[in-house]
């Protein structure tokens, strides 16, 4: 088993309008260090399979046909080995 | 007569509004498909309608782009077949990859229904022909995610094949006039056989006297035309 982390974000040079209220806002409360403010979604789930390179492979499978909108967004698949109790 | 369907998914809440749009139009009730449908028999013109689909979870449209009855739906428009899709069927259909580009969060945040003046391009495209060149009209748009998009190489190619149907227009000084920020100024495209028609305004709330305004019924009547 492997826990898996797929982490979603607008490519650069897409518009986040998002990303900008939260760094406006930010700044209004004086955090006038914060710049460049991105959102993004993060996807976790557990996978039945213990070989990475076979595991990524769906999981990059899973991104292209559902789970991101490769137009304009990008994402980086992290897999971590469960450990089990 | 054409047979047309529209298709509901759960979420979906414009269906009723363009059902009866279509039956004021062609005397004739369309054909109901719920999305769990896996088959579909002929049809010469299919909807998709405008709503909520899945609650706009993960992204908007992208889980009834995946739907059993979106097969159909697809092989009907590789076919040839007409499609008219409004507002989250528009965002369904760039899902599904059938149209290009694809519509992101408004540029302001905000949930934007107000009439939008739009102007007809490539009046030549098959779904356009009950329109002219150049001509206006007034539709509401109802929506948070119109922004549309799509990369330099997607709108050289919209651009130099004619797909571009629908821009804002600023003709009436509005400074407001791109409601979304949609890249362009666009506000509906087809597709390269002009049959497949995307748009973010509502005609079919512009489709009876008691709406104040018939401007959707105009375009209604156009895509019709087409496909009887």
């Amino acid at each position: 088993m492997v826990n898996i982390t797929i982490t979603i974000g607008l490519k650069d040079g897409v518009l986040d309008p998002e990303g900008r209220a939260i760094e406006s806002s930010l700044n209004n409360l004086g955090y006038h260090e914060a710049s460049e403010i991105k959102t993004g979604r993060l996807i976790r789930f557990t996978m039945n399979e213990n070989d990475h390179a076979r595991a990524h492979q769906k999981v990059s499978k899973m991104c292209e046909t559902l789970l991101v909108n490769t137009v304009i967004e990008h994402y980086d698949i992290t897999i971590e080995d469960l450990i089990e109790e | 007569m054409a047979r047309i369907a529209v298709i509901s998914f759960p979420g979906s809440n414009c269906d009723r509004d363009i059902i009866t749009a279509i039956r004021d139009i062609t005397g004739t009730a369309p054909n109901q498909f719920w999305h769990k449908e896996s088959t579909m028999p002929r049809q010469d013109l299919v909807i998709l309608p405008g709503g909520f689909s899945f609650g706009d979870y993960l992204r908007c449209g992208a889980i009834a782009a995946r739907s059993p009855i979106m097969d159909e739906v697809l092989e009907h428009a590789w076919r040839g077949g007409y499609v008219l899709v409004i507002c989250n069927g528009f965002q369904i259909l760039t899902e599904a990859d059938l149209l290009p580009g694809t519509l992101m969060r408004n540029r302001g945040l905000r949930f934007v229904c107000r009439d939008v003046l739009l102007e007809t391009h490539n009046s030549d495209n098959a779904v356009l022909t009950g329109l002219k060149e150049g001509q206006k009209l007034r539709i509401p748009v109802a929506h948070n995610e119109g922004n549309y998009f799509a990369d330099p190489a997607t709108l050289k190619k919209l651009t130099d094949k004619g797909q571009i149907a629908f821009t804002y227009s600023g003709a009436d000084q509005d400074p407001d006039y791109n409601p979304n920020g949609a890249i362009n100024d666009i506000a509906g495209i087809v597709s390269e056989n002009g049959r497949v028609l995307g748009l973010m305004p509502h005609p079919e709330r512009k489709a009876d006297p008691i709406h104040g305004g018939l401007d959707g019924r105009l375009l209604l009547q156009s895509v019709i035309e087409a496909a009887s």
